[in-house]
């Protein structure tokens, strides 16, 4: 199988995989990186976000060739607890979430629009979090953290 | 007249798990361990138990671990629903740390030669006068925790609590922020290999031949398991046990299915079929006043689907006859009750043990998947299986919240005023859940070879809150009425607990033709209900909601407010919501206003959080949501074809809370959804003039009840 390089959380990383395998399957269960959940399979519901450049997309239809050589952030290239990205920060100030399910492709939405747009208006952010569902009804507390983050990025 | 036994005035759960040991306990590293037998389903409630405790004991709350449930450990406190979680496992547990605290102080006080009144705890650590001082874990070797718990103890009282009352952040956030897995889904364990199940496509459709040919060649296969009517895959990884699937569902030969209910007609459905049927409740009026008119009213709900964002999974592995089960149930010990019928093994061979699945707002596949990966893993040599279910499957094969007919007739006299009441309800049973039966609820004990029956579902009774009957029982002082609950006795769309159970249609339901009466008056709908009212803590919240919302503000074109409210199974807390629509053949909710009452809100931002979430989700029911099938299958299997509501079309939502320490606190999950839901119908009506009464209230419904009003 041809090796495929791409840059993951900022590393570089060559993986032998199946081209057409699943961006997800490949970071889940070849790479370890769980942050990025499994929803639906059907780019319908946003738990899978990984962010492509500047632009928050499905892994879950996402083959692996089409990230070869480029630039694939997942929630767990954020930040750290002990280098928070500053809507990891804002998610646990606004206490954004019950089940937390949704919540790694919401940030890296959120994160991909902060890139995009560095201060949005509130309805920038929800049109921004359109494709992302949340059952558990947090859609507010999240729209404030992501609106925290951004005012924050700016003082700073 | 007896002396009642003091042990009959511990909380519930405490009488069924007495011993203290099995609740607390003090480690060695200066922590304190904290094991409920209630589970995190993000509801917060591992935080609030916590913050309980912290209280009782004086300890910091980060040296509080919270132990997640398991039947190797934790105390049995049955299912964490029915917004019970902190009624019953809150209760024991300030009363089981009370009494610890009290054992300690006994002991410190015997170490120290001070009297127990005098001594103090902070953090754990215990000093008295002269600068004297120990600590539980000093003092862990001089007192056991292997003793019952006494009515004797005292918990501490509002006015001494530091930590409950108070808005503590959650302590699962930070792993979830971090992506630090504490999901079923992101668990891995050695060896770990991957199941998935083959189920049919038309509904009660029976696996009758299995070509396994092609499934057999697909690489990195570990086993095909097949018993009876039950059939799946076992592989190295999750992909290879897509791909083996897709070749087992080639080879499938089914029998026919068997047929649906017109999803068009519902109510024609459900009040044709065999029920049995019960009276809930009576009351009759001395003497009995003639109505000069009666409304008569029919309401309906469809099928609504959990739909929770991650497809149940679980994790199984066997050692010899014994098996360890990892699962996001929402009662380890129900499900180990069902497995060990279905496995016919002891209980004991069989340990479940909880680990957060995504929100799952009622009885999803969380259990069914259970048993699938229990099965698949008998296949597996040792190894752990991860068993998930595809989004279809989650959307078409998990328990439904059940669809309801609900008629009301209303007899008004000469001024309209209500002088009798008639609700009565057809629905399928609301539960369904596993571990209560002589036989098992899990679906695959339904396929194997030595099948099960489908368990039909039933109702709760009314001591607990009844199912469809939930919220059916008016609030209101009318003089006379009868509730009567026909629960079907056929299931072709299989159903289970969801939110509310029947509270949400109920309360749409009663509180719809309440606006109804109440705008034949003239009346203002909060001045009639007011009115009506006895109970001050009903009325404080429907006056709270109205304050907040400035009700009722000037009549604006294509505007509307209505008012929702409703006592959470009559006995539990106490909700009120205003909504503001914008509408004409679409609405659009714009804001919902909400007043709640749980009685000591242990965590006020966590009931906020609650009520948010709640009116979100029942907002996304009422405008949205409905389980799609035709004559043959369930057709609405993925988010486009089940669709939510989504970031843009979520309303401002506003919570004040009543808070009242001084009474003991309920649950907040389930309080805002019948109101929420009523309160956008009768915004409905304010805005457009009609009276839309079967959910969802959709363009077509809106246009329906346009053409039937003209």
């Amino acid at each position: 199988m041809p090796i495929i390089q791409f840059r993951l959380n900022g590393a570089a990383m060559a993986v032998d995989a199946d081209p057409d395998q699943m961006l997800l399957d490949v970071l889940r269960s070849r790479l370890g990186v769980t942050g990025v959940h499994f929803g639906c399979g059907a780019n319908e519901c946003g738990a899978c976000y990984v962010m492509v450049g500047d632009r928050a997309m499905a892994s879950c239809d996402m083959p692996l060739w089409s990230v070869a050589d480029k630039d694939v952030v997942t929630v767990e290239g954020l930040g750290t607890i002990e280098a928070p990205h500053p809507l990891q920060r804002a998610f646990i100030s606004e206490q954004a979430m019950q089940c937390g399910y949704c919540v790694s492709g919401i940030l890296v939405s959120a994160a991909a629009l902060l890139k995009r747009n560095p201060s949005p208006t509130e309805a920038e952010v929800r049109a921004a979090l359109d494709r992302n569902l949340c059952r558990c009804g947090s859609h507010n507390r999240m729209i404030r953290a992501v609106l925290r983050a951004a005012a924050e990025m700016a003082a700073s | 007249m007896s002396m009642p036994s003091p042990v009959l005035k511990l909380p519930v759960s405490l009488m069924a798990n007495p011993r203290l040991s099995s609740w607390v306990r003090f480690t060695d590293d200066g922590r304190v361990t904290i094991s409920p037998g209630k589970v995190e389903i993000g509801q917060g409630i591992v935080t609030a138990l916590a913050q309980i405790a912290a209280d009782e004991l004086d300890v910091d709350i980060g040296r509080i671990e919270m132990i997640r449930a398991s039947t190797a450990t934790s105390p049995n406190e049955g299912v964490t629903s029915g917004s019970l979680s902190i009624q019953q496992s809150g209760r024991a547990l300030r009363h089981v740390c009370a009494e610890v605290r009290q054992r300690f102080l006994g002991a410190a006080s015997e170490r120290l030669g001070v009297d127990a009144a005098l001594l103090d705890v902070d953090d754990g650590t215990i000093s008295g006068p002269g600068n004297v001082r120990t600590s539980y874990w000093e003092l862990k070797g001089d007192v056991s925790l292997d003793h019952d718990a006494t009515a004797d103890a005292t918990a501490k009282g509002a006015a001494e609590r530091n930590v409950a009352g108070h808005s503590v952040q959650r302590v699962d956030i930070p792993d979830k922020v971090f992506a630090r897995p504490r999901f079923i889904h992101d668990l891995a364990l050695p060896g770990m290999v991957h199941g998935r199940v083959l189920r049919p496509e038309l509904s009660g459709a029976k696996l009758i031949a299995l070509d396994e040919e092609a499934a057999r060649a697909v690489p990195g296969l570990v086993a095909i398991v097949r018993d009876g009517g039950f059939a799946g895959v076992v592989a190295d990884t999750e992909a290879a046990a897509d791909i083996a699937l897709r070749a087992l569902r080639k080879g499938a030969t089914w029998s026919a299915g068997e047929k649906l209910p017109d999803e068009d007609d519902l109510a024609g459905f459900l009040r044709s079929q065999p029920v049995e049927t019960t009276i809930i409740d009576t009351r009759m009026a001395e003497p009995a006043r003639k109505p000069a008119q009666t409304l008569r009213r029919q309401y309906t709900r469809p099928y609504i689907a959990h739909a929770s964002m991650a497809p149940s999974c679980a994790v199984a592995q066997w050692d010899g006859d014994r098996v360890h089960v990892w699962t996001h149930s929402q009662g380890v010990y129900l499900l180990r009750a069902d497995l060990a019928i279905v496995l016919k093994l002891p209980a004991e061979s069989i340990v479940v043990e909880h680990m957060e699945g995504a929100g799952c707002y009622g009885h999803n596949a969380a259990d069914d998947v259970a048993l699938d990966a229990v099965l698949l893993a008998t296949a597996a040599g040792g190894r752990p299986v991860r068993v998930k279910w595809s989004r279809h499957d989650e959307m078409s094969h998990a328990p439904f919240g059940a669809a309801m007919a609900i008629e009301i007739e209303a007899d008004l006299d000469a001024g309209n005023e209500i002088v009798g009441w008639r609700h009565a309800i057809w629905s399928n049973g609301h539960a369904a859940r596993p571990g209560r039966a002589a036989e098992p609820a899990l679906l695959a004990a339904t396929e194997i070879a030595n099948p099960y029956p489908r368990m039909i579902a039933t109702n709760p009774p009314a001591a607990n809150g009844g199912g469809a009957d939930r919220n059916s029982v008016p609030l209101y002082d009318f003089p006379a009425w009868t509730i009567t609950s026909h629960r079907l006795l056929t299931m072709p769309v299989r159903t289970s607990a969801l939110r509310t159970l029947g509270g949400q249609g109920n309360v749409f339901a009663i509180e719809s033709l309440l606006d109804e009466i109440a705008a034949l008056r003239d009346e203002d709908p909060i001045a009639f209900r007011l009115r009506h009212l006895r109970d001050e803590r009903a009325k404080d919240v429907i006056r709270a909601a109205a304050r907040r919302a400035a009700w009722k503000p000037q009549q604006r074109p294509g505007i509307g407010y209505g008012i929702g409210f409703a006592r959470y199974k009559n006995s539990g807390a106490y909700c009120a919501a205003i909504a503001e629509i914008e509408g004409a053949d679409d609405i659009r909710v714009k804001r919902l206003t909400l007043a709640v009452d749980v009685g000591e809100a242990i965590n006020p931002d966590g009931v906020i959080n609650q009520i948010e979430g709640g009116a979100i989700q029942a907002t996304s029911w009422v405008l949205k949501e409905r389980v799609r099938f035709d004559r043959t299958r369930i057709t609405s299997t993925s988010w486009t074809d089940y669709p939510i509501l989504t970031f843009s079309e979520v309303p401002v939502v506003d919570v004040e809370i009543i808070q009242r320490p001084e009474i003991e606190p309920v649950g907040a999950g389930e309080a805002a959804h019948g109101p929420v839901t009523a309160a956008i119908a009768n915004a409905v009506y304010d805005c457009l003039g009609v009276r839309v009464r079967d959910l969802p209230i959709t363009r077509d419904r809106i246009i329906a009840a346009m053409e039937r009003t003209s």
